[in-house]
């Protein structure tokens, strides 16, 4: 039996439940939230499921990275690399986020691998998630140009160069390559115009387009649910109770006995 | 949420080897563009039989027109009018029949979703077209002063950088190699050769020794506008994927696809200016007696001769 509250005890949570239920009743969002977070999943998902998460954790890193190092940035021939080398031995902590923000790019293109590879071998693009395959290649596509877009704004010979090689790659696309080379370097030659049009493609377009699919992607997960693994039983159709508990020699070896008999046919429908 | 179990419907078709033949029709295709032009035709010829088999395989169901009872619909009489003092409040539920006889909402919801798409393109437009538009126009250059034509002893190199446009800055830095070639019937010949690699214009360097410092000289009052350094190369080389070029710049090993690109030359008052870039499928003979295939100046990595310069018919304008 519970305890009957103290009065000092329902203040508090009067306290904390009134703003909460004022934004509630107004938006609704608290209970969009709560059905975000305690929305089921299916029992046998575990680690590489939360990829994905990582994933978006991997972008909002670089997104606020990104906005920070724009105070900073000057994205102008004679002035970008000076202004990252400001960033990098004359900021305080300047070193620590422009690390971050350089490293993190390759991390969230890793990350964004492992997470497809997951969703391959899991078989979680087939029926009904196709469209969410889609859109994640999308992403994939975004993610990769704002690597080639935000690998040009350092301004020093290695990003020059290689972006001179990336551009002139794209110039050798048939029939429409050459347009397209010269519409990326904003002109016939590799000039001003390109650093700041590259600046305008990592920092605004792109990023934008990034958040928008982001949240379609995100809204279909939520819609459609997280698939079970492949091995799944219980995906299968079969009762769970029928698997022994001696059978699952991982569960045997962490906690002995402890996974079968009860939870296993307690939750049984 | 998945679909509870028993309902899975398998969602691929049929299984189907034309699609096989195609890819074989393609990559035969493909492999013509190496070896000739009755081998694409092939390709093309496999491409197209295995392709309209395919489609006309994937379409079969859609052709035929499956034997559907038509609709039938009971039109339901007027609703008889409620007195004011009954029924619940707000609009009467309004059936089919009824909205047929208010066009006028219809009239609305076109017009607001006609408008919306008129104001959205008419706000696109210009900004789609301001930022493809400018990349294709203005890309020409003032010629450059590079210096005496007295400055460039005969039959040597000099590793030469100028500023394209000194208004922009070192970003417009360009460096060609230059060779005075003597005269040639009574007039100045001049080998120019870009620095830009013509596999995906990484900066050549002369495959042999270059003098540590060279001569500077101002322009248009700006200082150390162009530099010069005597070089002796027996080519050029490019350090980033290999690619290997003669003197005339003629590839002789590695991806490049056509020689190095040249630049155009003019004299005045005793002065050598480089102009306008252009490209070159290769070159016969040597330094005044060379015969230069010239073509209009294209991006690295770019086909000009053979079935290959067909992939590229159209050049953008700069």
């Amino acid at each position: 039996m519970p305890r009957a509250k103290s009065a000092r005890r329902q203040q508090i949570e009067r306290a904390v439940l009134y703003p909460l239920d004022w934004l509630e009743e107004r938006s609704g969002l608290i209970g969009g939230v709560k059905y975000f977070i305690f929305r089921k999943v299916p029992q046998d998902i575990g680690w590489p499921q939360t990829l994905g998460s990582a994933t978006l954790t991997a972008f909002i890193v670089q997104a606020v990275t990104g906005a920070i190092l724009a105070m900073y940035y000057k994205p102008h021939p004679e002035t970008a690399y000076e202004s990252i080398r400001y960033i990098t031995n004359d900021l305080t902590l300047g070193w620590l986020v422009r690390g971050m923000h350089r490293w993190g790019a390759s991390v969230f293109i890793i990350l964004m691998f492992f997470h497809m590879a997951r969703v391959f071998l899991y078989g979680a693009y087939k029926y009904p998630r196709e469209l969410n395959w889609i859109i994640g290649v999308l992403l994939l596509a975004l993610g990769m140009f704002e690597g080639f877009t935000g690998y040009l704004l350092p301004w020093d010979q290695t990003s020059y160069w290689a972006s001179v090689v990336g551009i002139n790659i794209n110039g050798t696309a048939p029939f429409l390559g050459p347009f397209l080379a010269q519409f990326l370097q904003g002109g016939a030659e590799i000039g001003a115009d390109t650093i700041s049009r590259f600046y305008a493609l990592h920092m605004l377009l792109l990023p934008g387009a990034l958040f928008a699919l982001i949240g379609l992607h995100l809204y279909l997960v939520i819609r459609l649910g997280v698939t079970s693994p492949p091995w799944s039983p219980e995906a299968a159709g079969r009762d769970r109770a029928e698997v022994a508990p001696t059978t699952n020699g991982r569960a045997g070896l962490v906690r002995p006995g402890s996974r079968g008999g009860l939870t296993r046919t307690g939750v049984r429908k | 949420m998945e679909p509870p179990a028993g309902q899975h419907r398998p969602h691929a078709p049929p299984p189907s080897l034309w699609p096989v033949g195609f890819a074989v029709g393609i990559a035969v295709l493909l492999t013509g563009v190496i070896l000739g032009w009755v081998v694409v035709a092939i390709g093309a010829l496999l491409t197209a039989i295995f392709g309209f088999l395919w489609v006309r395989d994937v379409t079969g169901g859609l052709r035929t027109v499956p034997d559907v009872e038509p609709e039938r619909r009971e039109v339901a009489p007027p609703a008889a009018p409620i007195r004011a003092d009954e029924g619940g409040a707000g609009m009467v539920a309004s059936s089919e029949s009824e909205i047929e006889r208010f066009p006028r909402s219809k009239f609305l919801e076109g017009a607001t979703l006609g408008l919306g798409a008129a104001i959205g393109g008419v706000v696109t437009a210009p900004v789609l077209g301001f930022a493809v538009l400018p990349a294709f126009r203005g890309g020409e250059h003032e010629e450059v002063d590079v210096g005496a034509v007295d400055d460039f002893p005969e039959k040597e190199w000099m590793i030469t950088t100028f500023r394209l446009d000194p208004d922009l800055g070192d970003v417009t830095a360009r460096t060609a190699y230059v060779r005075n070639n003597g005269m040639l019937d009574g007039r100045p010949s001049f080998t120019i050769v870009s620095n830009r690699c013509v596999h995906l214009g990484c900066p050549v360097q002369p495959n042999g020794p270059a003098e540590d410092k060279g001569t500077q000289f101002d322009n248009k009052g700006r200082p150390n506008q162009v530099i010069r350094v005597p070089t002796k190369p027996a080519g050029f080389g490019c350090p980033c994927h290999g690619g290997q070029y003669d003197t005339e710049g003629n590839p002789t090993a590695g991806p490049p696809v056509r020689a190095l690109d040249r630049f155009e030359f003019s004299i005045r008052g005793g002065r050598l200016f480089i102009g306008k870039p252009y490209s070159v499928g290769g070159v016969r003979g040597e330094a005044a007696d060379a015969v230069i295939r010239r073509y209009d100046h294209v991006l690295p990595g770019v086909h000009v001769e053979g079935p290959s310069a067909l992939m590229y018919p159209l050049e953008p304008p700069r």
